[in-house]
């Protein structure tokens, strides 16, 4: 078993906060393979399409047969542990203020042999079994865990910096007034959050929801996306202690560019789901990147919950989705502007809610708690993508045989009588 | 086919330029003091070189081409080694190769490197690109964490001690504080190594080189100009590389020596009981116990009864890695590849001073280099003997 | 023509008081709020350009955005669908003498203060003017019922079956445009109409038939409690937003003090 985390102290107002540091970021074109299948929580590796041996480390030809046809392909992820050792110390800052940590060598079944953090709970020999996860500085990199479950496993020390686990952290929700907060906020606590901080937008008009959530233990705080002032000043007052930001603030009407004869829909579509986000990450952004090293609770993640339209439009929604697209494209660009920091930037793509505004579309929609369920999950395993339901699903797989199959699909009307 | 000798050629003026522990010259510097350093001792100008071989890891961004114009070298014959503790038989094989064809008359083979404050871990974080994709973001910084790995499973397999491996550091120690050069002057006793900080479990501080600045040469050309020059020489009976060996091995607990050890035996005509000292590759000791395993010394697995039977001192029963190796004479980059050659050079010439062995008439080198990824890439070996003494 | 020495200096020397009726222009404050897939009103929103930093050196400035119907604001005829033929019905085209005027005040506080949706009706303009006199021609009329009192989720009001709030029934508007020929009508609260409005006949009253008459509406007014019921100035200027149906603007009474 591992020793569960304690809850952190109060910051000592004289300590500096320790400043971040990152480990290794430099990889080759191929190896980002890894990343990109620890991006979405996949335990994935090379195999020749030619004579299916699989290939690690990633290269750009098989050792077995020099084809150069080498997919990602998901992989059993069990192995066998070769040897171990306890570093104690290390050239890269990052690893000298982690040290000691394990690291082996595990033979997998699949094939190959890699090199991989250790869990502590492991046993000296013997099976493990190997996740994908994103580090810090949101590379792909491998960690054997025993086969069977431990005592707080999360809260070994590799395995929560491989994490953006919500245990004693505190986290803002943007948006009291989306229907899915209340579930944010109970599934919050479920998984540990030492606070919610929830925010309301007009708090001079009622919110149906405002009573469940303070009875849920969320501190609920005057917040207005589109009002940079009121951004700044919830900024200032809880930036330092928000550990993970989830935006599900959301504005939503029906229709593409014809079907309204003006662009004030459109307008307060990019004001909260793009602007919106911009003022966030102004306001809160830098404060969160102070603070990615700052023990137990440090600053860990930032999640957008994104409609999965933002990859390919749906045109029933299609000003929606455009102000989505717009979303997405920026949350590339903060994962880059957070890089440094190793601020983790996770997109939750989600297909169709079940709430008012998609009341006419079929099921399977996506229920608030389905949602909040995504959440966390994808926090716990440290995702930088995060697919919300069958509709999320299957949009994204089409996407990825071919976007422009899926537009054609997306796009194409009824046949006529 | 039998492989051709090396018949006709000739190894002389092995030359080390001494060590420090940092330096704020650069592997320009160095390579030209250790290149001086040879020509001096044979009595040659820069002009008269029109063979040059160099091995270093921190000449970026030059290579031996920057090199001929840097240092004012005109050859007709021209190699850049990046083989690392490889380095230094391979460029004899393949300078010994030029001469006997003709290629070239007189070769020089250097290598060297600076060590600024930061380079070490500059060099590591761009090692190779397996490295950079698969171990370095692990926290390996540099090998250690590799040959923990290695050694831990050693020692599972063959209930080898850590006390096995201290007694090859001790030894080495005590040579070294025989070799003026060695950047580790203060003896070390086995409590001393067994009780020494730990870096990378079961490995410790006296398991793992230092890090310095260094350079090593050697000059090859045929017996009769060696003779004609009236240069003590050495000659080459035999010499084998290898790379990517075994692997399929899930781990390294042999190197690519097992593949070609009895042909290098073969072709100077020669068994292990005829060496009279042993140069191993030593950045870990497991790797030189491996070494003493694979070059047909004793069977796989039975290093550690083999070094608690020996005495590995220059006075010893087994003389091994008698100017102190890079564990106590320091690793000066791909200098490291050259130390045990340029000593074994300078052990059957007759000119190693306080370290020579008595009646070193043969000696075997082994090269072991670059981890790739898991495992060292590149093994070498060489039989050399005296040619002529002053 | 004379008197406007005296008038300046009047408030100069403060025999006369300007009282400002206008609330600050602020985020927070309340707009109307329609069904959500009707178009709303903006909400007034400032971005600082620069503030003597390197976006401009020595300068500070705001870009602000707001709907017509932000905040204090004015209602010109053509903000309604029964004033859309009306002429010159749109901000840019009110003549300017019509922006300054009479105005007179029906104290609806205390009924107010007793139920949320108090109405103002024939019967209460009936006794004010047993008080004080006919309401004049083409004066403004002023509801005061302290409204403007209210912060918050109060002010709005608004409820699951829409906002609660005072305004005046379909028979007093029609009174006071046909009876009385008035200038305009003003309240403290979120419209002219009351905030259940919508369920009379015609639905908002006060908006149907003041703009069908090419009169003009004031709404989210403040300190109306320091007015007289009679004798007082009213200045209401709109911005001259060209084919404007309001504009936000800054509504001064002069009262004797």
């Amino acid at each position: 078993m591992t020793d569960p985390l304690a809850p952190p102290q109060k910051k000592n107002p004289q300590k500096r906060s320790t400043s971040p540091t990152r480990p290794p970021e430099l990889r080759s074109r191929a190896a980002l393979g890894l990343s990109a299948a620890a991006a979405e929580g996949r335990f994935a590796l090379q195999q020749c399409s030619e004579c299916g041996t699989v290939q690690y480390p990633p290269r750009d030809a098989c050792h077995a047969c020099l084809g150069t046809d080498l997919p990602w392909r998901d992989q059993d992820p069990h192995g066998t542990l070769l040897a171990e050792t306890t570093v104690r110390t290390s050239t890269r800052l990052y690893f000298r203020e982690r040290a000691p940590w394990r690291v082996g060598s595990v033979k997998l079944n699949a094939g190959p042999v890699i090199l991989c953090h250790i869990h502590g709970d492991c046993p000296r020999e013997g099976e493990v079994r190997i996740l994908n996860r994103l580090d810090r500085s949101g590379q792909g990199v491998l960690l054997a865990l025993p086969i069977e479950r431990t005592q707080n496993m999360e809260d070994d020390p590799v395995m929560r910096s491989l994490s953006c686990d919500p245990n004693h952290r505190r986290v803002l929700v943007s948006d009291g007034r989306n229907p899915n907060a209340l579930a944010l906020v109970e599934h919050l606590f479920k998984a540990g959050a030492a606070k919610v901080f929830v925010g309301e937008s007009e708090t001079w008009r009622p919110n149906p929801a405002g009573a469940d959530l303070a009875a849920a233990g969320a501190e609920v705080l005057s917040l207005d996306l589109t009002d940079t002032a009121s951004v700044r000043q919830l900024a200032g007052e809880i930036g330092g202690k928000t550990d993970i930001l989830i935006n599900n603030a959301r504005f939503l009407r029906p229709g593409g560019a014809l079907a309204r004869d003006d662009t004030a829909f459109a307008q307060q579509e990019m004001e909260i789901n793009y602007l919106g986000l911009v003022r966030l990450a102004q306001a809160f952004g830098p404060g969160m990147c102070a603070r990615t090293s700052d023990g137990v609770n440090s600053a860990v993640a930032w999640v957008n919950i994104l409609s999965v339209y933002a990859l390919s439009s749906d045109p029933g929604f299609g000003c929606y989705s455009a102000s989505n697209a717009a979303a997405y494209s920026l949350s590339q660009s903060l994962r880059a502007e957070f890089r440094d920091s190793g601020l983790r930037v996770m997109n939750v793509y989600c297909g169709p809610t079940e709430d008012e505004w998609y009341q006419l579309l079929p099921p399977p929609k996506v229920t608030p708690a389905a949602l909040a369920r995504s959440v966390i999950a994808g926090l716990q395993d440290g995702l930088e993508d995060v697919w919300c339901g069958d509709v999320a699903k299957d949009i994204r797989e089409r996407w990825r045989r071919d976007p422009k199959i899926l537009e054609r699909e997306m796009t194409m009307g009824q046949e006529e009588a | 086919m039998s492989r051709q000798s090396y018949e006709g050629v000739a190894i002389v003026a092995p030359y080390s330029h001494p060590y420090v522990r940092y330096s704020v010259d650069t592997a320009h510097w160095w390579i030209a003091k250790a290149l001086r350093g040879s020509l001096d001792a044979a009595g040659l100008k820069p002009a008269d070189l029109d063979g040059f071989c160099v091995s270093s890891f921190t000449l970026f961004p030059d290579t031996a081409v920057g090199l001929t114009q840097h240092l004012g070298l005109t050859p007709r014959w021209l190699d850049h080694i990046p083989m690392g503790g490889a380095s230094g038989v391979v460029a004899l094989r393949r300078a010994a190769r030029a001469v006997q064809a003709g290629d070239a008359d007189i070769v020089a083979c250097v290598a060297g490197d600076t060590n600024h404050i930061d380079s070490f871990r500059n060099m590591l974080s761009s090692f190779s690109r397996f490295a950079m994709d698969a171990s370095y973001p692990y926290g390996f910084g540099g090998p250690n964490a590799n040959f923990a790995l290695l050694t831990d499973r050693y020692m599972r397999e063959y209930g080898a001690t850590r006390a096995d491996f201290g007694r090859i550091c001790v030894a080495q120690r005590s040579n070294a504080m025989r070799y003026p050069n060695a950047v580790m002057k203060k003896p070390l006793s086995l409590d001393d190594y067994l009780n020494a900080r730990p870096i990378a479990d079961p490995i410790a501080l006296f398991d793992c080189v230092m890090p310095c600045a260094g350079s090593e040469c050697f000059l090859v050309m045929s017996e009769e100009e060696a003779i004609r020059r009236a240069l003590p020489y050495a000659c080459l009976d035999g010499a084998i590389e290898r790379h990517n060996a075994h692997a399929d091995d899930p781990i390294q607990l042999r190197g690519g020596w097992t593949m070609d050890i009895d042909e290098l035996y073969a072709m100077a005509g020669r068994a292990p009981a005829d060496i009279d000292l042993l140069q191993t590759y030593d950045d870990y000791p497991v790797i030189s116990m491996m070494q003493i395993e694979d070059l047909g010394f004793c069977g796989k697995g039975e290093g550690p009864a083999f070094v608690r039977r020996h005495d590995l001192t220059i006075d010893g029963t087994f003389p091994h890695n008698t100017s102190g190796g890079q564990l106590s004479a320091g690793q000066a980059g791909a200098a490291g590849g050259y130390i045990g050659l340029v000593e074994a050079l300078r052990q059957v010439t007759g000119t190693a001073g306080n370290t020579q062995v008595p009646a070193a008439g043969c000696a075997m080198v082994s090269g072991f280099g670059m981890i790739n990824f898991d495992r060292g890439v590149c093994s070498a070996a060489a039989i050399i003997s005296e040619g002529a003494r002053i | 023509m004379t008197g406007l020495s005296e008038f300046a200096e009047a408030i100069a020397k403060g025999a006369l008081r300007v009282v400002d009726l206008t609330h600050t222009l602020d985020p927070d404050f309340p707009v109307i709020i329609l069904p959500p897939e009707f178009g709303q009103c903006a909400r007034f929103r400032m971005e600082e350009i620069s503030a003597y930093d390197h976006r401009g050196p020595a300068w500070k400035w705001h870009n602000i955005s707001m709907s017509e119907h932000t905040g204090t604001h004015f209602d010109a005829p053509s903000h309604w669908i029964s004033g859309r033929d009306v002429p010159y019905g749109s901000v840019d085209e009110i003549s300017p003498d019509r922006l300054i005027g009479a105005v007179v005040v029906i104290d609806c506080s205390a009924g107010a203060a007793e139920n949320d949706d108090h109405e103002l009706t024939v019967e209460i303009i009936h006794a004010w003017e047993t008080e004080h006199g006919p309401v004049p021609r083409d004066a403004w009329v002023l509801m005061r019922t302290d409204w403007s009192k209210r912060r918050g989720a109060d002010y709005l009001n608004m409820r699951d079956d829409g906002p609660h709030s005072p305004g005046p029934t379909p028979d007093a508007i029609r009174y006071l445009i046909e009876e009385r020929d008035i200038r305009g009508f003003g309240t403290e609260t979120i419209g002219t109409d009351a905030g259940q409005g919508s369920h009379y006949t015609p639905p908002y009253p006060a908006h149907f038939y003041l703009h069908g008459a090419g009169k003009f509406g004031l709404q989210c007014l403040n300190n109306l409690d320091q007015l007289p019921p009679t004798g007082a100035l009213l200045v209401a200027a709109p911005l001259k937003i060209k084919g404007g149906t309001g504009s936000p603007l800054r509504v001064l009474a002069v009262v004797p003090s």
